[in-house]
C-alpha cells in the first residue's frame, strides 16, 4: 500500500470529497480548526453562515434543491447546539444531511471542559445515527457510512461528532474491515403481491384519490407519478411538503389538503373509496381530526419506513418500499381508466369554493399573483406562518423541486437560509423567499451570508407587524384576544437589508407592487423587499370542526 | 397488555441508550430491561417487558428496528417461551425461625448464597410469578434489600433470529 500518513482532519476532507462533496455551510470555531486547516487546501466551498442554525437550514435547502446530501459543520458546544433546530427540521421532512461537530479533546469529553456538550446525546431523537469518532482511523469509514445512512431508505441527517485530538491524530490508512450493517437493510422494492392487489384495488374504485406526500420529491418519483394520474384518471390532492411533487396546474390535481386544505381536496379524502397515499406519514396538519379521517375509503400506503404504516392512520394495503419502483410498476399495471362522475363531483365542488383572498390591494394573494407574472418557475422557499399557507395556495408550481418548506417542525426562520442554500444548489433557477415579519427576523442575519457569498436571492417578508397564524388562533379559539402577538413599532426591513449589503426595497401601495417586484428580481444580488400589507387577512379555508368537512372558508 | 420484546443488537457505545431513549421519546412505557451478550461475539441482546395495546407494541418494535445498530426486534409469545427473572434478598433471620425459613428456601428452590450471622443473602430464580410468589414469602421475615432483574426471555425450538 505505502499509503502516506495523514490526520483525521485530512482523511474527512478527502473522504468527503471522494463522495462528491462540493459545498460545506458551517462557521467555524476552535474545536474545528484543524478540519478548516485542511478544507484551505480543498476544492471544497465552505459558505460562511452567521449562525450555525443558518447553516444547517442551507444546507437542507440545499438537499431540497438538489436531490443531494446537504453537508453542514459548527464547532463543539454552542455551535453543536445551535444545529439542534435544523437537524430536528430535516429529521422530520426526511431531508438527507450531514451534520460535521468538533468535539473537546477525549481525555477531556466528561470534564465539562470549555464549549463541551454531549451533542451526540442531545441529537439521538433528532438524527436517524449520530457517531463520536474515537480515533482517526474511523474517520474515512464513517464519514461513508453517514453518507449512506442520509441518502438512503428513508433520508435524513447524521451527525458526526470528532474530537479535536481525533482530526489532529496522524494515521496509516488501511483497508480496514468493517462489519456491515447488519440492523440496516430498508426496503426498496414493493412486495409484487401488494402491488397488484393495489392494481386491482385501484381498478375496482368508483371514487378514488392520490394523496401525494413530500416522499415523492425525495424518490425523484415526479414524472412517473404524472404518467400513472395520465393514465388513470385518478385525482391528486397533495400535502404541504408534496406540493412540487405534481405541477399544480395538472387538471387532475386539486390542491392542498388537510388543516388548511382546499375544500375540494377534503371533500375528495372524505367522499373517495381508495386513497393511493404516496411517501406522507399521514401528519397531523394533513389529516385534520384523525377519528373521522377518510372513514369510507381503503388506504394503500406506499412508504419506504415500515414503522409508518398504520402509525396515524390504518392502511388497509401497505406497500413497503421506494415510491419510484412502485409507482413505476403501478403505472405499468393499472389499466387505463376514466373516472368521470368523480370528476365532475370534484370540478363542482371545486368551482362553488374557490379561493376567497382578496386579488387586490397590498394583500398576500394579491402580491403572489403578480410575481407569479412576473417570474413563473422560480423555486418557492417559505418561511412559517400565515404567508406559508397562503403561498401553498396562491403560488402554483408546476416544476419539480419547486417548493421548499418547513412542513413538520413548522420551523420560523427556516426560509431565508433554505434558499440561500436552495440558491447554491441550483444557481440557475430563480430562487424566492417568502417570509413574513416574525420569520424573517429570526435567521435575517444569513441575509449578510447571501451578500458575502454573492448568492443572490430574493426575499419577500409579508409585513402585517404581527405574528399572522398566532393572530388567526386568536381570533378562531381564543375570543379575538391577541395576547403578545403584535410587535408594535416594527423593523425596517429594507434597512435592514441596505445594512447588510443586500438591495433593500418596501412597498405599501398596490401600485408599487409589480415595479418594486420587477426591481428586486432584477437587483442581481440578494434582495429584500418590505411588503407592507394594507390587508392583514387570515389565511382560508382553515378546518375548526371534528371533520375535514367543518371548515371556515 | 404486557407484552416482552427481543432486541438483537451491535455491542456499541450508546446502544442503551438508543435503545431505553427510544421508549420515552415516543412515550413507551419500559417495565423491566435486562441487556447482556450473546452467543455471537459483538452482539448483545435486550430483553424489555413494556404494556400498551397490540398497535403500541407493532410501533416500539417497527422503531426500534429502524435504530441503525437494532439487528432484529421482535414480540416473544409468552406461550412459547421460557422466561426467568433473577433475586436476591438479604433478610435478617432470627434463630427460632431458621428452620421455617430453610424449608420456604427449598420450596421455592431458593439457596442461601451468603451467610453473615444473622443475616443471609437468598437467591431465587423463575418466572416472574414464581418470584413474586417467594418475595410473598419472604414478606414475613426481616428483608433488609432485595432486588430483581429484569425479566430475560428465550423462544422454545430452533433460532427464529439467526439463520446460521
Amino acid at each position: 500500500m505505502g499509503k502516506a500518513k495523514l490526520s483525521g482532519a485530512k482523511a474527512l476532507v478527502r473522504t468527503l470529497e471522494s463522495l462528491g462533496v462540493e459545498i460545506i455551510f458551517g462557521y467555524p470555531g476552535g474545536a474545528t480548526l484543524p478540519i478548516y486547516d485542511e478544507l484551505a487546501k480543498s476544492s471544497i466551498r465552505h459558505v460562511l453562515a452567521r449562525h450555525e442554525q443558518g447553516a444547517a437550514h442551507m444546507a437542507d435547502g440545499y438537499a431540497r434543491a438538489t436531490g443531494k446530501t446537504g453537508v453542514c459543520m459548527a464547532t463543539s458546544g454552542p455551535g453543536a447546539t445551535n444545529l439542534v433546530t435544523g437537524l430536528a427540521n430535516a429529521y422530520m421532512d426526511s431531508s438527507p444531511l450531514v451534520a460535521i461537530t468538533g468535539q473537546v479533546p477525549r481525555p477531556m469529553i466528561g470534564n465539562d471542559a470549555f464549549q463541551e456538550v454531549d451533542i451526540t446525546g442531545i441529537t439521538i431523537p433528532i438524527t436517524k445515527h449520530n457517531y463520536l469518532l474515537q480515533e482517526a482511523a474511523e474517520v474515512p469509514h464513517s464519514v461513508q457510512e453517514a453518507f449512506f445512512l442520509a441518502s438512503t431508505g428513508r433520508k435524513g441527517p447524521v451527525l458526526l461528532d470528532i474530537p479535536r485530538d481525533v482530526q489532529m491524530e496522524i494515521f496509516a490508512p488501511h483497508q480496514a474491515k468493517y462489519p456491515p450493517l447488519e440492523g440496516y437493510r430498508p426496503t426498496v422494492e414493493g412486495h409484487p403481491g401488494q402491488i397488484k392487489r393495489a392494481v386491482s384495488l385501484l381498478k375496482s374504485a368508483e371514487k378514488p384519490v392520490i394523496i401525494a406526500g413530500g416522499g415523492i420529491s425525495l424518490a425523484a418519483a415526479r414524472e412517473i407519478l404524472v404518467r400513472l394520474v395520465d393514465k388513470t384518471e385518478v385525482p391528486v390532492v397533495y400535502t404541504l411538503m408534496g406540493k412540487a411533487s405534481i405541477p399544480n396546474s395538472h387538471p387532475l390535481c386539486f390542491g392542498l389538503m388537510g388543516y388548511h386544505g382546499r375544500v375540494e381536496a377534503n371533500h375528495a379524502i372524505s367522499h373517495a373509496d381508495v386513497i393511493l397515499a404516496l411517501g406522507t406519514r399521514f401528519g397531523d396538519r394533513s389529516t385534520g381530526p384523525i377519528s373521522t379521517f377518510a372513514k369510507q375509503a381503503k388506504i394503500i400506503h406506499v412508504d419506504i419506513d415500515p414503522a409508518e404504516i398504520s402509525k396515524n392512520v390504518p392502511s388497509y394495503l401497505p406497500i413497503v418500499g421506494d415510491a419510484a419502483q412502485i409507482l413505476e410498476q403501478l403505472a405499468a399495471l393499472a389499466p387505463a381508466a376514466k373516472h368521470g362522475p368523480w370528476l365532475e363531483e370534484l370540478r363542482q365542488v371545486a368551482g362553488q369554493h374557490p379561493l376567497r383572498g382578496k386579488a387586490t390591494g397590498v394583500s398576500i394573494p394579491n402580491i403572489l399573483r403578480i410575481l407569479r407574472d412576473l417570474e413563473d418557475d422560480p423555486i418557492i422557499v417559505t418561511d412559517v406562518g400565515r404567508h406559508q399557507i397562503f403561498t401553498a395556495h396562491y403560488f402554483p408550481v408546476d416544476s419539480g423541486r419547486s417548493f421548499i418548506t418547513s412542513g413538520g417542525l413548522g420551523t420560523m426562520g427556516f426560509g431565508t437560509p433554505a434558499a440561500i442554500g436552495a440558491k447554491v444548489g441550483q444557481p440557475d433557477r430563480v430562487v424566492i423567499d417568502i417570509s413574513g415579519d416574525g420569520s424573517f427576523m429570526m435567521t435575517c442575519q444569513e441575509v449578510a451570508s447571501a451578500v458575502t457569498e454573492e448568492i443572490p436571492v430574493v426575499i419577500l417578508v409579508m409585513n402585517d407587524y404581527c405574528l399572522g397564524m398566532i393572530k388567526q388562533l386568536q381570533d378562531a379559539f381564543y375570543g379575538k384576544r391577541h395576547e403578545s402577538c403584535r410587535f408594535g413599532r416594527n423593523v425596517d426591513f429594507a434597512r435592514l437589508a441596505e445594512s447588510m449589503g443586500a438591495a433593500g426595497f418596501r412597498l405599501s401601495d398596490e401600485a408599487e407592487i409589480a415595479p418594486v417586484l420587477k426591481k428586486a428580481l432584477a437587483a442581481g444580488r440578494t434582495a429584500v423587499v418590505d411588503c407592507v400589507l394594507d390587508d392583514p387577512a387570515n389565511v382560508y379555508p382553515m378546518v375548526t370542526g371534528s371533520s375535514l368537512l367543518e371548515y371556515v372558508e | 397488555m404486557r407484552h416482552t420484546i427481543s432486541v438483537l443488537c451491535d455491542d456499541t457505545p450508546g446502544v442503551m441508550t438508543r435503545v431505553s431513549g427510544l421508549f420515552s421519546r415516543r412515550g413507551f412505557n419500559i417495565e423491566s430491561l435486562s441487556v447482556g451478550h450473546t452467543e455471537l461475539p459483538g452482539k448483545s441482546r435486550f430483553t424489555i417487558v413494556t404494556t400498551g395495546d397490540d398497535t403500541v407494541l407493532e410501533q416500539v418494535r417497527k422503531q426500534l428496528q429502524k435504530l441503525v445498530h437494532v439487528i432484529k426486534a421482535w414480540d416473544i409469545k409468552q406461550s412459547q417461551a421460557v422466561e426467568r427473572e433473577h433475586a436476591l434478598l438479604k433478610i435478617e433471620v432470627e434463630d427460632k425461625r431458621r428452620a421455617e425459613l430453610l424449608q420456604i428456601i427449598t420450596a421455592v428452590q431458593g439457596r442461601i448464597v451468603d451467610s453473615s450471622g444473622s443475616i443471609w443473602i437468598l437467591e431465587v430464580t423463575g418466572d416472574t410469578g414464581s418470584v413474586d410468589n417467594a418475595f410473598n414469602l419472604f414478606m414475613d421475615y426481616r428483608i433488609l434489600e432485595s432486588i430483581r432483574t429484569g425479566k430475560i426471555a428465550l423462544e422454545r425450538g430452533p433460532s427464529l433470529v439467526m439463520k446460521k
